[in-house]
């Protein structure tokens, strides 16, 4: 008898009735888990500000143009993403994913030797930055050189080399189709919609698979109608998303991108082996040693992904205005791809935040940008802006740390 | 009750280990039985951690043999120390406290398909079992995190993970030194239930009082040897006390 206890007392504490799954949420809430909620209104809160002062934010012109605006940043804050989730930081993103712009621009460049089709040139600015990520990573997991100090050296020589290439010509253009495709091509009305749908059916297969293997299992499964209304709310934003786009020109193609890394690295981190380390190696990372966890492969392999990252990022910013200059990788390219994930509520002492954050974050930071250019204001309100709710999420985090730590008690 | 016919699960014998000029482990001979809660005391840097250390893998001995199931083995690195199922429980527990229950129990030996994907109902399935087994029941979801759970149920979260992987030979470092008294009495339950499930628990305390209350028999180890192996139902407090700090020669009282 005593054997089962436990797993029915369980049972009953998840509770499955709406009211206690509310209850438990609220709970959290007080104990310092504010999950999304300062996100979301945030995001209201942006939106409804901008369109009381600018008639043209609240379009779907503008909308469309916004999905071009935040789309690189929020890719390279992806990579940081896994960075954070370690405990590391990663300085040098904004100066590789230049690199990556010069690299893409150099290798499809028309009458040189070296003229490759544009999805060669894309692959090896993205390899580019994997490569950079891994000697950087490598760096820090087996000398043990804080990433601070790596990344720092990392960004300046990257710098060093963009001037180096770009110096004699200051500006490469970009004239393949594939490469410009990247941050302009526009996707069919159709084909925006079937995105729509086959997102719709993959959250709802996964959301109500696990369902039905818990249940299978005689675990507690939570209540149906909580997991039903996250499928048709994300389901709906899809659709919402693409309706607003095919109100005018359509679904950008870097939108599917953007969606496609963020899904991707979701998986990644929330459901498999890989993740599942990433997060032990950031809460406490001679636990994960010893039980066994490669800490120093986990390691260079988040500094990859943030290289690799960044390579796409550097990409899509290269496409966007069909070529480089000297500023590429330059400007606020790093500290708003370190604040978006940091605003999507990932905590820099690592262990705790998802990947999604990093499409929230930078979906509030594309916003500001977006939205203080309409309205015409000075650039000194944009950063200064930015730097409060920075400054915002990060209190957040700590307060929030430190109320968990508070309700372990 | 135990009257020496029990074969030892582990067995050290001779073991040396220096750092540098710091012979922290002189010719050690220690073991514990299948079944049995050994108690291993000893004053700071009697190498109590050291010898511990040694049969988890993380140091390599410099001399001496290890005999499990009275074979001899060499162990590398904590892996091997996992492949026999001896299983450390250090005193900072190694959990990490972002992680849930579910997912601290099977920290770095994650159930999964070929394509790493995790497989979450069986895992869970099998901590709530292992919880229940050990009559773990103050915790109330294992999909909470352990940053949420008290000292005591860590502890026993730690242990849990422990007794998961089937291991024969659980070594508890200081596992009542940060706990208050229900708490304490908690872990001290859970030692006694690993003990008589049949394994061979060895319980590293500076806590006399805990020492007598769960061990069947004590190892006292002074200045990298061992100064003497007595029944619990046979000696004092004031004796091992006298063992620890003075390290008489009295011979082992056990057999």
């Amino acid at each position: 008898m005593s054997t089962a206890a436990p797993a029915e007392v369980q049972a009953a504490a998840a509770g499955d009735s709406l009211g206690a799954v509310l209850r438990t949420r609220w709970e959290a809430l007080k104990g310092g888990d504010v999950g999304s909620l300062p996100v979301i209104v945030g995001i209201i809160a942006i939106t409804a500000y901008f369109t009381t002062k600018t008639p043209i934010f609240f379009t779907s012109v503008n909308f469309v143009n916004l999905i071009g605006q935040m789309a690189g940043v929020t890719v390279i804050a992806v990579g940081i993403v896994f960075v954070l989730l370690i405990g590391e930081i990663d300085l040098s993103v904004g100066y590789v994913s230049g690199l990556a712009s010069v690299t893409v621009a150099e290798f499809q460049l028309a009458g040189s030797s070296h003229n490759y089709p544009g999805l060669v040139a894309i692959a090896l600015a993205i390899l580019l930055g994997a490569g950079i990520g891994a000697v950087q990573g490598s760096i820090i997991a087996f000398l043990g050189v804080p990433s601070f100090v790596v990344t720092l050296a990392g960004l300046l020589i990257c710098q060093g080399m963009i001037i180096e290439v770009l110096g004699t010509t200051g500006v490469i253009g970009i004239t393949d189709t594939q490469v410009n495709d990247v941050s302009n091509y526009i996707l069919s009305k159709n084909t925006g919609w079937i995105v729509a749908i086959v997102f719709t059916a993959l959250l709802a297969f996964a959301s109500l698979g696990a369902y039905v293997s818990r249940r299978r299992a005689g675990l507690p499964t939570g209540n149906l109608i909580i997991t039903v209304a996250r499928v048709v709310f994300y389901g709906g934003l899809a659709f919402a998303v693409v309706a607003v786009c095919n109100h005018t020109r359509g679904v950008p193609l870097v939108g599917l991108v953007v969606l496609f890394v963020v899904v991707l690295f979701s998986y990644l981190a929330g459901r498999t082996t890989f993740g599942r380390h990433v997060y032990a190696v950031g809460g406490n990372a001679e636990a994960a040693r010893r039980a066994g966890i490669n800490v120093k492969l986990i390691r260079i392999l988040c500094f990859v992904i943030s290289g690799s990252m960044a390579g796409l990022g550097g990409i899509i910013f290269a496409s966007r205005i069909n070529g480089v200059d000297l500023t590429v990788g330059g400007g606020t390219i790093l500290l708003d791809s370190i604040s978006a994930a940091v605003i999507g509520g990932v905590s820099l002492f690592g262990g705790r935040g998802r990947v999604s954050g990093a499409l929230f974050g930078g979906l509030i930071i594309g916003m500001i940008s977006n939205g203080t250019d309409l309205v015409g204001s000075a650039d000194w309100v944009k950063y200064i802006t930015t730097g409060l709710i920075l400054l915002a999420a990060v209190t957040l985090d700590t307060v929030a740390r430190r109320r968990q730590a508070a309700a372990g008690r | 009750m135990s009257t020496a016919v029990k074969p030892a699960a582990l067995e050290l014998r001779g073991v040396f280990k220096s750092f540098g000029s710091v012979e922290a482990l002189r010719g050690v001979d220690f073991e514990v039985r299948n079944g049995e809660v050994m108690a291993l005391v000893g004053d700071n840097g009697a190498g109590k951690s050291t010898l511990i250390k040694c049969v988890a893998g993380i140091y390599s001995i410099d001399d001496g043999d290890v005999y499990y199931d009275g074979a001899r083995v060499v162990i590398h690195g904590p892996k091997d120390a996992a492949k026999l199922g001896i299983e450390v429980v250090y005193q900072d527990l190694a959990l990490c406290d972002n992680l849930d229950v579910v997912q601290n129990m099977f920290l770095g030996r994650e159930d999964h398909d070929p394509l790493f994907r995790l497989r979450e109902a069986p895992m869970e399935q099998r901590t709530a079992q292992t919880l229940a087994s050990l009559s773990v029941t103050t915790i109330r979801s294992v999909r909470q995190p352990v940053a949420s759970l008290s000292g005591g149920q860590r502890q026993s979260v730690a242990v849990a993970r422990a007794v998961l992987w089937n291991n024969r030979v659980v070594f508890l470092d200081e596992p009542t030194a940060a706990l208050g008294v229900a708490q304490t009495r908690q872990v001290l339950d859970l030692v006694k239930r690993l003990g008589e499930q049949g394994l061979a628990v060895v319980i590293v305390s500076h806590n006399l009082a805990d020492v007598f209350e769960v061990a069947n028999r004590i190892t006292v180890l002074r200045l990298g040897r061992n100064v003497g192996v007595y029944e619990r139902e046979k000696t004092t407090e004031q004796e091992i006390v006298q063992a620890i700090t003075a390290g008489t020669a009295t011979e082992p009282a056990a057999s």
